[in-house]
């Protein structure tokens, strides 16, 4: 008898016997007249990104790289947060004193548990696409595995200038090397998560963290 | 709680009743059209404000159309690739001919690892195979997690809309229910409250769940990997959290290369909730091994029924080009006024219209009325982000059902008084100037001329329509005067 597999290939294949037998599908025209890059005006693609990532409700700050930890310090004390998690492959300097650090490492990973008790996570990103007010995540070194930045209820994100580009396909140019040679899971970010779903009335933080607050540092 | 069963619809066994009959029922609930007209109106001028902000949006719809094309014309190669990239990445294949098939490898594979519940995020191919119901049968409890679809499964209903499947229920009733169901001792009917019970009631879920279950918004062939679009974090807790992984997905969801998302990923959202870009979106290949980054197992099940069916009409095809953002149901003005449920499909709407008969095949009454379920007034094709011609496909499908019941009725069946009308209407709606012709008479010379099937006394191909069109009464002004009226 014949596998599921090979009826749904047989089928396949019998609904598309139109296709000229030696087509490739190189050969089906996609026309591309998108645009694929911005005009390279770096000053606007940075304003851009602050602007449109504050329109989904989070907090952003813009400041110089020299007062990051300074910052961060601030601003866990004045959202009062003291258990903070932060991933491995973090600038150390940019961890303040004066709060507890869950360290997640490969060799010691945080559970579940200890995050979901967790008061916030402190990471860096991939990119921030400014066309859209996305951070980028690809759980590369400063950002870690998923898990860090979904369960606790807080999320600060360091995004550095030259990591912001202009429009959805540059970033997505940027990230296939990743994806390809890596296969390491890529997460999208635009705001903190939100529903509609009753009576058509927004509200912030579902799941995930309820509050996303950003540091663009220059 | 204990999920509740869904009614049955067009992927049930049994009968389905007409989109008349439905939409009869409908239209008599007020709240539920207030509800509707809120939503679509409010979806329907942000849609076009984020549409707006793009220069280059026909390009990016051309794109988007010309892709799924490429993919649909050589989807037995992309399958085989994307099986291959996927096992490469440390996932398994499974593929399914139709829904049984798909709901006994998902129930497999949670039995195999003794869990009695899953936990899942919104996904149709899931609602259209009834693998909750499937599961339960087993023993299972399936866990919707989006909020809306929570709702939904606590009051045991089907969904509305693709994308606020709860639009018709309003924050007093979804208040009772968390009462009575979640376990909750008090709470008020603000949203934001409500949106917190089930967020607490949720997380206990997701940390305990062995498996979660999920849809998927497309596959890259090259890479292998999946992805999930969605708003409220559910998602990312589903495919992140339990540590098996199964995401079930029709065939038709392929993409070619990791690169064409640079389309999709700005099609979709604004299509859909009408932003820049939703709160999130998963993309993850396969398993992370070593990283320890999310399910240390990961079931990739590619389901056919009835999808290849779609796919052997040449007009039909482009039905399969869908990425249900759900922007043809905001537009419609037959959607706005009935709602989903008389559509009796977890495809509601225009493409519910034209892809539910295709997908359970042409010959059960109710499924065959969708394709009449339209004024032809052709706003659904305007926002179409992958241009899906629908008005050429519901008269393409009207064609077919008229012709199914002539070729495999007996002399009786054809002569009878449904058929000579079905093609009379077939003829009809094929000419959209004469289906307005029609529809003005309908109004001047009153509706129910000819019922209980007596072909009356109306002159033409109207008599014939209103043999069958029992759709009384006529709205004083027709959906598509409405609609050009709306547009101003
Ligand atoms: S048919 Fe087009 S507009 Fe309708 S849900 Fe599908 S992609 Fe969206």
């Amino acid at each position: 008898m014949a596998t599921a597999k090979e009826t749904i290939l047989w089928r396949v294949r019998r609904a598309t016997r139109d296709v000229p037998e030696g087509e490739r599908p190189g050969d089906v025209p996609v026309e591309r007249g998108y645009r694929k890059e911005g005009d390279g005006a770096r000053a606007g693609t940075v304003d851009r990104f602050a602007a449109h990532v504050a329109e989904y409700e989070a907090t952003v700050h813009r400041l110089s790289g020299d007062d990051l930890p300074d910052a961060v310090g601030k601003i866990l004390e004045k959202r009062g947060l003291r258990r903070l998690v932060v991933p491995p492959g973090l600038p150390e300097g940019w961890v303040p004193g004066g709060v507890e650090v869950l360290r997640d490492d490969a060799n010691a990973r945080l559970s579940n548990g200890v995050l979901d008790a967790s008061d916030g996570v402190l990471t860096g990103c991939a990119l921030g696409i400014a066309q859209t007010g996305t951070i980028v995540l690809d759980a590369g070194p400063g950002q870690g595995r998923r898990a860090l930045t979904l369960l606790p209820d807080y999320h600060l994100c360091v995004v550095r200038e030259e990591q912001v580009v202009d429009l959805v396909p540059e970033a997505f140019a940027r990230l296939e090397a990743t994806v390809r040679d890596e296969g390491r899971a890529v997460t999208f970010i635009s705001g903190p998560s939100a529903t509609s779903d009753i009576e058509l009335n927004r509200v912030e933080g579902v799941h995930g963290p309820r509050a996303l607050e950003v540091l663009i540092v220059g | 709680m204990t999920p509740r069963t869904k009614p049955p619809d067009a992927f049930s066994p049994g009968e389905t009743p007409t989109f008349e009959v439905s939409a009869r029922e409908s239209l008599r609930d007020s709240q539920l059209r207030r509800n509707l007209g809120k939503a679509t109106q409010t979806i329907r001028r942000k849609r076009a404000v984020a549409v707006e902000e793009l220069p280059d949006w026909e390009e990016l719809r051309e794109a988007g159309r010309a892709l799924k094309e490429r993919t649909l014309r050589h989807l037995d190669t992309y399958l085989l690739q994307l099986e291959e990239s996927v096992t490469r990445a440390g996932g398994v294949v499974h593929w399914a001919r139709d829904a049984d098939e798909a709901n006994r490898i998902v129930a497999g594979i949670a039995k195999e690892k003794g869990a009695d519940e899953v936990v899942k995020v919104k996904s149709i191919a899931t609602d259209e195979t009834k693998l909750n119901e499937h599961l339960e049968s087993e023993g299972i409890h399936a866990f919707e997690t989006d909020l809306a679809e929570l709702i939904i499964q606590l009051a045991g209903e089907n969904s509305s809309h693709i994308l606020v499947p709860a639009i018709h229920k309003n924050r007093a009733e979804i208040r009772e229910l968390f009462l009575r169901e979640l376990d909750v001792e008090d709470l008020s009917d603000e949203p934001k409250d409500l949106t917190n019970a089930a967020r607490l009631y949720l997380r206990k879920k997701f940390l305990n769940a062995k498996v979660g279950v999920s849809g998927a918004n497309f596959a890259v062939a090259e890479t292998g990997t999946i992805s999930v679009v969605e708003s409220e974090g559910n998602g990312r807790m589903c495919t992140t959290l339990p540590p098996v992984l199964v995401t079930l997905m029709g065939i038709e969801k392929i993409i070619p290369r990791w690169r064409d998302f640079e389309v999709f990923m700005q099609l979709l959202p604004r299509s859909s909730t009408a932003e820049r870009m939703n709160p999130y979106t998963s993309f993850w290949t396969g398993v992370s091994g070593e990283a320890g980054d999310g399910p240390q197992e990961f079931h990739l099940v590619l389901l056919d029924n009835g999808r290849t069916d779609v796919l052997a009409d040449e007009i039909g095809r482009q039905t399969l080009n869908c990425i249900r953002c759900s922007a043809c149901l905001n537009v419609c003005p037959v959607y706005e006024r009935t709602g989903g449920h008389a559509y009796n499909s977890v495809y509601p709407g225009p493409i519910g219209a034209i892809l539910t008969p295709q997908l359970v095949g042409i010959g059960k009454p109710g499924p065959d009325s969708l394709p009449y379920a339209s004024s032809l007034c052709g706003a659904c094709y305007q926002v179409c982000p992958v241009k899906i011609n629908i008005p050429e496909v519901l008269v393409h499908l009207r064609g077919r059902v008229v012709r199914h019941k002539q070729d495999g009725g007996t002399l009786r069946q054809r002569l009878d008084p449904e058929n000579v009308a079905m093609q009379a209407m077939a003829k009809t709606f094929s000419d959209p100037k004469l289906y307005e012709n029609a529809q003005g008479l309908a109004r001047v010379g009153q509706w129910p001329f000819a019922r209980g099937g007596k072909i009356g006394s109306l002159p033409g191909r109207l008599a014939g329509w209103t043999a069958v069109r029992d759709l009384k009464p006529v709205p004083k002004q027709s959906f598509r005067e409405w609609w050009k009226e709306e547009r101003g």
